[in-house]
């Protein structure tokens, strides 16, 4: 009884959540209200027992995407006119868009979970985390690796693009600042002492 | 020493039924558990965060006190001596005005300070001060430590737009940019702990580091150059000297808190302090014993584990964070950079393949 007093708490916090990113007028709420919806849904998460996905989840999402999102966000010459411009022209394409996954995720929902009961109380000593690490090293390891890979050439590749080397832009080598020897900037030079003219 | 203490249990377990006796009355059986639940819970929570509270506060002194002495200087001696300065300094800031700037988007930067301190006070569920005194014993303990405090940095950015300030703002940018650049070679550093602990409970990281030998079954020597990378990203993480670029007092005032008086800069001030014992703890925990002696335990007297061991290591962490303020100059901007993608990312890389390598073959002695 408590954990659907919880379950509910948490869905309509989400709900109200997701709502806010998508009407919220000025971008920066936007972002705020998306990590928001990031945290409450990691704790209906583990409310299911799977707490390494839901820590995951604010660990990779809240901890850094959405830092960089806001990052960019902050940054943006804000035009709330502008952005509100073309609400009439896009409204039918998104309508589209968001029925079509209203129907998807609709089906797959009805299709694969209508009439299935809660699953049996996990024993004590499960470790959602343990399954999950023997799952994607044994079995799932060939995915996973090709994933990791993936991912690891969109990021080369996303940096190879942006990296633009202009010639007029300064830069220190730290190796060779650290090679300096005294004697490559330092040169004393010994005088005689001279006398003060009265 | 135990009968002394043996009054005062019986005591507390009576008074205890009392409250469950009281509780069942007021609810009925059905409710009454999950209200004692709460009241036990949130008792155990006041018992870590009172203690931190004063920690924190002599913290403040201790630094002003040896960052005093290290520049052949008094440090606070007015106000009872010295003693009583941090709650001066407390009374002082709960009085002042809190003024909120014209162009600030109000919400924002009154949940800003908010933002900074939740993720320092809620990552102490986890952390163990002795083998049985943790309030969450949670299986994926470093994991929930990590992602806690990833969200500090929060608190730091939205100060910083919130303020519609340019000072403020630049403060944030550098603070984001760092902190994210920095919690890799973290994580890195921590991929490490949880090969050598060979689980993510902090419980067990602590009794995976027990042994015969004392000190020399600590993780900082197999995880070195991990403990020296945890070390200093801690204090990056932290945002303190010499990596304060997001205060930097002679380039932009004093960055993401510049528009805060009175109690909310008092709040990021608390944040700050108890975000570097929570790092000198963890650095405790993970590589340095946790409440483990350093002796062995076959000696007498000192062999035995126990709370003032983890005491005395993170007040060594802790002077080690105010020796670094009083000793570096501040780093440049792309220094920092450098140091954290160019430097400690490819360390803890090359660090975690040595490790798996090691712990292949039988020159690793540190399997429990």
């Amino acid at each position: 009884m408590f954990s659907t007093f919880i379950f509910y708490a948490f869905s309509t916090v989400l709900i109200a959540a997701a709502l806010g990113v998508i009407t919220a007028r000025n971008p920066v709420h936007s972002a705020l209200l998306l990590v928001l919806a990031f945290f409450t849904a990691s704790g209906l998460w583990i409310q299911l027992q799977a707490e390494f996905l839901a820590i995951a989840l604010v660990l990779v999402y809240v901890g850094a995407v959405m830092v960089l999102f806001l990052f960019v966000v902050m940054m943006l010459d804000i035009n709330l006119a502008q952005l509100r411009e073309g609400f009439w022209r896009y409204l039918p394409l998104g309508g589209l868009v968001g029925a079509l996954l209203v129907l998807e995720m609709g089906t797959l929902l009805w299709l694969r979970f209508a009439g299935t009961e809660m699953p049996p109380p996990l024993p004590a000593g499960y470790s959602n985390t343990k399954e999950l690490g023997r799952l994607i090293y044994t079995e799932y390891v060939y995915p996973f690796e090709i994933a990791a890979v993936i991912l690891l050439v969109a990021i080369v590749a996303a940096i190879s693009l942006t990296l633009r080397h202009r010639k007029n832009s300064k830069s220190q080598n730290p190796a060779r600042q650290v090679e300096v020897k005294r004697a490559d900037r330092v040169r004393i030079v010994s005088m005689p002492s001279e006398k003060r003219e009265e | 020493m135990s009968a002394i203490f043996q009054p005062v249990l019986n005591f507390g377990t009576f008074l205890w039924g009392l409250l469950g006796a009281f509780l069942v009355g007021l609810l009925g059986p059905d409710l009454a558990p999950y209200a004692l639940y709460a009241v036990k819970t949130l008792l155990l929570i006041v018992c870590i965060v009172a203690p931190l509270m004063i920690c924190m506060a002599y913290l403040t002194l201790l630094e002003r006190k040896v960052i005093g002495w290290m520049q052949v200087r008094q440090g606070p001696n007015r106000v009872g001596y010295g003693w009583l300065q941090p709650i001066a300094d407390g009374i002082k800031l709960l009085m002042k005005e809190v003024i909120i700037p014209a162009g600030a988007n109000k919400f924002l930067f009154v949940l800003a300070p908010v933002m900074a301190m939740m993720p320092a006070l809620a990552a102490w569920a986890v952390i163990p001060f002795g083998p049985e005194m943790v309030l969450a014993n949670i299986d994926a303990g470093l994991l929930y430590v990590m992602a806690i405090t990833s969200m500090g940095v929060y608190g730091v950015i939205i100060a910083g737009w919130a303020s519609n300030s340019k000072y403020a703002f630049l403060g944030a940018l550098r603070s984001a940019a760092q902190i994210v650049s920095y919690e890799i070679a973290m994580g890195f550093a921590l991929v490490g702990v949880l090969m050598a602990a060979q689980s993510l409970n902090l419980v067990e990281i602590v009794q995976g580091q027990s042994g015969t030998y004392g000190a020399l079954n600590w993780f900082f020597i197999p995880l070195f150059p991990f403990f020296l990378i945890y070390l200093i990203a801690g204090v990056a993480e932290t945002n303190r000297a010499p990596f304060d670029v997001a205060e930097g007092e002679s380039e932009i005032v004093a960055g993401f808190h510049v528009e805060y008086s009175g109690m909310t800069f008092a709040v990021f001030f608390l944040a700050e302090y108890i975000s570097m014992i929570l790092v000198a703890t963890l650095c405790s925990i993970m590589f340095l014993g946790g409440w483990l002696s350093p002796f062995p335990a076959s000696w007498p007297l000192v062999g035995f584990g126990g709370f003032h061991w983890l005491f005395a290591k993170v007040f060594f962490v802790l002077i080690l964070f105010i020796w670094f303020r009083a000793t570096f100059p501040r780093y440049r901007y792309d220094q920092i950079m450098r140091l954290g993608w160019k430097v400690f990312i490819p360390i803890t890389i090359v660090w975690i393949l040595v490790l798996g390598a090691w712990m292949q073959t039988p020159l690793w002695v540190w399997w429990k």
